[in-house]
């Protein structure tokens, strides 16, 4: 879907995990950019009618890209920096209330 | 409460980081506040990482490049800047709440400046909420952001400005499946003609050399071009797989891997309109605009918009909205004398005004085709909520005379997004369905939270506040 521009340079070795499946990112990355870059474009179920929902503005506006990080949900990928270890799961739904 | 800022500015795109240097350099207490983890906005993103990438910084090019002196004019300033921070609730004060990590905060200042940019015009179509589609712009931030280039089967559907900038960029970055199904409407022609003698003063020739320029390159065959496109439907099961579309009236089909969509920007109206702040229909460019007085400021004390906030003039331009803000800002704080405020807002203003020569010819050539407003009644309408044109048509019959009613209705623009991107739409459909004009259909009642902010991050403001008070 998406390659990069630079083959080197901005590698950090660090890593996240969608779903339980590990995912490489770049220095700079956010995390709706990192799934992006590896692949991912599915991102949420919409809880109002079911359908498959991914990054439609990449600046804040459109909420399509929300996802659980590190088990808060409704988070919105797009203007969260990827970090190391982060904990990323793709949402199904509404919010189920703690 | 006493004040904690003589100026906050929101957004740090060219308006903002303008106003902040400015207001910062005149010895104003500013704190600037923006979203993004960096300064620059969306059209200077990353330029600070990025200016000393050869390849990015060939294929983004000169234009992008001049956000870099800008950005270092503000870090030099002495202006507070906080980043990764969500302004959720600005009041009369002006008052302004926001939340950076979890933390909220409270702070008043003498002034506010707006400069909150732009958004794309939504482009509601057939299959536009598959994943797969994003908006031209969205690219151009993977682009920009994270290096990251659309590969495979590319189709890009729409028309302005960015639109073939992007397309050319693409290029560029070596895009080997470029299909660009061009929107643009010829009969647009007749009614931009008059604007072009006046698109050849001041900068406007150079806005009109890169245009020519950018549809030259992508007229060398690299990329497959359908002209007089309409009928764009996306689709696919679970991820965008292929485009339908009419060109010269000809049904075609394309298989993709990717869909951009882009028909210009319009202001984000989500801060002003919560303010209650006046807006207006601006038929030139086909969206609402705040009201504002020759500084900026708009119909609420203490409250400038600066930059596409208040009306879509462009980067260069709204560096120079955003320095005019700040020097009636200064004026008022007593930093400089109203003799050099005028002397210096006069260069500012010729500045502004250079760059502005081509925006009324440009405006009416690339104006948003007219069915836009008008989906067919299967095309979902508001994403979040998964409401069809035909529903909110079907509503309208039933007496829902203007978008707060169809909320009602429908929970239309009742979804996270909170209205941003059916807003537009609701309002130019419901205003062709009762034969009103966009003033009188007027546009969703805005309330804050702006962004959704958590039950224990509230409580914990108010805990911090009380032990202030105490």
């Amino acid at each position: 879907m998406f390659k990069r521009i630079e083959q080197s340079g901005s590698e950090t070795g660090q890593k996240l995990t969608f779903d339980d499946r590990e995912i490489v990112f770049r220095a700079g990355d956010s995390l709706a950019a990192a799934l992006l870059a590896a692949g991912i474009g599915a991102f949420r179920q919409s809880p109002a009618d079911g359908s498959v929902r991914g990054p439609y503005c990449m600046m804040g506006v459109c909420f399509e890209c929300l996802v659980e990080i590190d088990g808060r949900q409704n988070q919105q990928a797009c203007l969260t920096p990827a970090q190391d270890g982060m904990v990323v799961r793709r949402q199904s739904g509404a919010r189920q209330l703690p | 409460m006493s004040l904690d800022w003589d100026a906050i500015v929101i957004g740090a795109g060219p308006a903002g980081m303008a106003a902040a240097a400015t207001l910062a350099e005149g010895g104003a207490r500013t704190l600037l506040l923006d979203e993004q983890a960096e300064p620059g906005g969306q059209i200077y993103r990353a330029v600070e990482r990025n200016r000393d990438k050869a390849r990015l910084s060939a294929i983004l090019g000169p234009d992008y490049l001049r956000g870099a002196a800008l950005v270092d004019r503000l870090r030099a300033s002495g202006a507070s800047l906080r980043f990764s921070t969500s302004v959720w609730r600005v009041e009369e004060g002006p008052i302004v709440w926001s939340r950076t990590d979890g933390r909220i905060a409270h702070e008043r200042a003498g002034a506010l400046v707006i400069a909150t940019g732009a958004m794309e015009r939504p482009v509601p179509v057939a299959g536009w909420t598959l994943p797969g589609v994003m908006t031209v712009g969205a690219m151009q931030i993977l682009l920009k952001s994270s290096g990251l280039a659309p590969s495979g089967r590319l189709v890009l559907a729409g028309t302005g400005p960015l639109f073939y900038l992007f397309a050319r960029q693409c290029l560029e970055a070596g895009a080997e499946h470029l299909t660009l199904l061009d929107t643009a409407q010829t009969r647009n022609i007749p009614a931009a003609l008059p604007h072009f003698p006046r698109a050849l003063t001041g900068q406007g020739w150079r806005y009109l050399t890169k245009g020519i320029g950018l549809l030259a390159a992508l007229s060398t065959g690299r990329a497959k071009i359908f002209r007089g496109v309409t009928g764009i439907a996306i689709e696919g099961e679970a991820q965008a797989a292929s485009v339908r579309f009419l060109s010269g009236g000809k049904p075609q089909q394309l298989d993709c891997d990717l869909v951009g969509l882009h028909e210009g920007v319009i202001p984000q109206q989500q801060m002003t309109r919560s303010l209650g702040c006046d807006h207006r229909w601006d038929e030139g460019q086909a969206c609402f605009h705040p009201r504002r007085d020759e500084w900026g400021r708009s119909t609420k004390p203490g409250v400038f918009i600066a930059g596409d906030a208040g009306g879509i003039v462009g980067a260069e331009a709204s560096r120079h909205e955003g320095e005019a803000a700040a020097l009636a800002i200064l004026a008022e704080l007593g930093r400089i004398a109203p003799a050099e405020r005028d002397a210096r807002l006069q260069a500012v203003r010729k500045a502004r005004g250079a760059h502005l020569s081509a925006r009324p010819f440009l405006d009416r050539l690339y104006r948003p085709r007219a069915d836009l407003a008008t989906p067919p009644d299967a095309v979902t309408i508001c994403r979040c909520e998964a409401i069809s044109a035909g529903s909110l048509r079907l509503a309208v019959a039933r007496g829902a005379l203007g978008p707060n009613q169809a909320k009602a209705y429908l929970r239309v623009g009742m979804g996270p997004c909170q209205g941003r991107l059916c807003g537009p739409s609701v309002t130019g459909l419901i205003a062709r369905e009762t034969n009103r004009g966009e003033d009188e259909t007027g546009y969703y009642r805005v309330r804050d939270p702006l962004k959704p902010i958590t039950v224990a991050e509230l409580a914990s403001a108010s805990r911090q506040e009380s032990r202030h008070e105490s």
